[in-house]
């Protein structure tokens, strides 16, 4: 009986630190979020009082055609840059799991983790300096090409695609590295029976390798889902969501509503809207890959 | 046997293409941070430093008070790892090795958290730090940066616990070990491995956070990233100083990770290819 009970309550113990830890800085801020997303609260106004205004920020929020158009960006964000990191990936993948050449496959798939230890703000320092006008790397390499320069972080069409540049710089290698993990579980043997069966690599790939790959590509589809709804860091240095708001995505919006506008009660609507997108589509993530992992 | 000429031609252009894309951003801001001004803003740029000089670092450490903040940054990426890993390989021991109810729930909830924006956490936060009068402590970011790390420890070493077999836990109680010496003194030195790439991985990711650390903090406890973000205003940017700045961020972490790569890649692709 003794026994048992401890059974029952030995978890807890492993287990409660860091619960009690994660409800503390996780979910409690959350609540209160949701709370002052129920409230007018401005920052600026510290002695008004913070009436209790229902779903008006909500209502506010969703009729606000800025938010939409930020939450469209993010998207659109996604749908460009997710398919080029992926074929990129696939591509690099493939390209160190080719056998020969052992130094040179080495010292790349080392390479692949510099540009994914590097600070996320870095990247967007970084951004800033090739793509400058006068002096930016980019800009000569076109001038090699014949190209005219261009002012890239200057237009808005040019500046979503020079932000959309750095991103695939710094997480093709992640997928990449993904890819190339799933690649290295096909069992040697048959893909050498396949390889003996067919030339044409594209077949191979599609019947052999496909299987082993395709676990790593619905995680870094979410993974990657989740990650641009949170870019903050690269886009805050790069352009500050300008020019206009042409790369003003959702967590760069909020940020500004919160801590430039500094309306704190329309902030923690979107931000609360923005969580049930996220647990949405996360929800959908474990079910897809953690299927079955029975934890 | 022989394999054809040109195809192994073509693989290693394109690898060594893979490997210069890679490489040149990195390169060009550690090139930057030590060419003269002058040299920075000339027509065609220049590979090679023609003069390298140590000038911008000598600025941003001793004027622009980039060496306090690097203090700082260390501070908070240690206490965080410590804390993240005290708290999270137990946590992740309890989830490997029992059966219990809610325990699906308690794991996606988990998991879940990496997926949450961080603006959605900064904002309330940011109330409640102000009101206690936390604004600007190491305290604040590191009880913020748990927020993201101890999800990574639970999610990596939930794995590595689960592939340490039971029978070693039975033999163990047999001896007469208690519940916490068969954790402490079994599976966590089986366990090493996995604690040290969560403990790699919630350093790195500390380190490098911006977000938080921008609104968290002042002049007392502004970390690393926040200096470097700090020289963006103004219409003549210092960029040697900004790229000299970055350059101290990002070169330790990028030699580490280069030592240990072989263990980080094993962490990131974990949790994607299982």
């Amino acid at each position: 009986m003794a026994r048992r009970r401890s059974e029952r309550w030995a978890p807890l113990a492993f287990i409660a630190p860091a619960v009690v830890t994660l409800l503390a800085v996780g979910l409690y801020p959350l609540i209160l979020a949701v709370i002052t997303s129920f409230r007018q609260y401005l920052v600026t106004k510290p002695r008004a009082p913070r009436e209790f205004v229902g779903f008006d920020n909500y209502a506010t929020v969703l009729t606000d055609p800025t938010f939409w158009e930020s939450l469209g960006r993010t998207f659109q964000f996604l749908l460009i840059v997710l398919p080029i990191e992926l074929a990129l990936g696939l591509g690099i993948a493939l390209l160190l799991h080719k056998p020969g050449l052992g130094l040179l496959r080495t010292l790349t798939r080392v390479s692949l983790v510099i540009p994914l230890a590097t600070t996320f703000a870095v990247v967007g320092l970084i951004g800033r300096l090739i793509f400058n006008r006068e002096f930016g790397v980019i800009n000569w390499f076109l001038s090699l090409a014949g190209l005219p320069p261009v002012e890239w972080l200057g237009q808005p069409g040019t500046a979503f695609a020079s932000v959309a540049v750095m991103d695939i710089w710094q997480w093709t290698p992640f997928v990449a590295l993904v890819l190339l993990a799933g690649l290295t579980m096909v069992p040697p043997e048959i893909e050498e029976a396949a390889r003996l069966e067919t030339k044409s690599p594209w077949k191979i790939l599609r019947h052999i390798q496909l299987p082993y790959l395709l676990p790593g590509i619905t995680a870094v589809l979410i993974l990657r889902t989740a990650d641009i709804l949170k870019l903050f860091d690269l886009i805050f240095v790069m352009t500050r969501g300008g020019p206009g708001s042409a790369t003003e995505l959702i967590s760069v919006y909020i940020q500004r509503i919160g801590f430039r506008v500094f309306d704190q009660g329309i902030a923690s609507a979107q931000a609360i809207l923005l969580l049930i997108l996220t647990i949405i589509l996360s929800r959908l993530y474990i079910r897809l890959v953690y299927r079955e992992v029975e934890a | 046997m022989n394999r054809r000429l040109p195809g192994r031609i073509v693989h290693a252009a394109l690898l060594l293409l893979v490997l210069a894309v890679a490489v040149f951003p990195f390169y060009w801001m550690v090139l930057t941070s030590i060419k003269t001004t002058a040299e920075t803003f000339a027509y065609p740029p220049s590979f090679i430093p023609a003069e390298a000089t140590l000038q911008h670092y000598r600025v941003a450490l001793a004027e622009k008070g980039v060496g306090p903040s690097l203090v700082n940054s260390l501070i908070v990426a240690l206490a965080t790892t410590f804390f993240a890993i005290l708290l999270g390989a137990p946590a992740a021991y309890g989830i490997a090795r029992y059966e219990f109810r809610g325990k699906r729930d308690l794991w996606f909830w988990f998991i879940s958290n990496r997926m949450i924006s961080p603006i959605c956490v900064a904002l309330p936060f940011f109330l409640i730090a102000r009101s206690l009068r936390m604004l600007d402590t190491y305290t604040v970011l590191v009880l913020l940066y748990l927020t993201f790390t101890l999800p990574i420890v639970v999610w990596i070493c939930a794995d590595q616990f689960r592939s340490i077999p039971k029978e070693l836990d039975e033999a163990a109680r047999l001896d007469g070990l208690s519940r916490f010496q068969i954790f402490t003194r079994i599976a966590l030195p089986l366990a090493l491995p996995g604690i040290a790439v969560s403990a790699i991985f919630s350093f790195i990711f500390s380190w490098n956070e911006l977000l938080y650390a921008l609104i968290m903090t002042r002049s007392k406890t502004r970390t690393a990233p926040v200096a470097a973000t700090s020289f963006m205003s103004g219409y003549e940017l210092p960029w040697g100083e900004i790229m000299a700045t970055g350059t101290l961020i990002v070169l330790p972490v990028i030699l580490f990770a280069l030592l240990v790569s072989r263990h980080l890649v094993r962490g990131l692709t974990m949790g994607a290819v299982k």
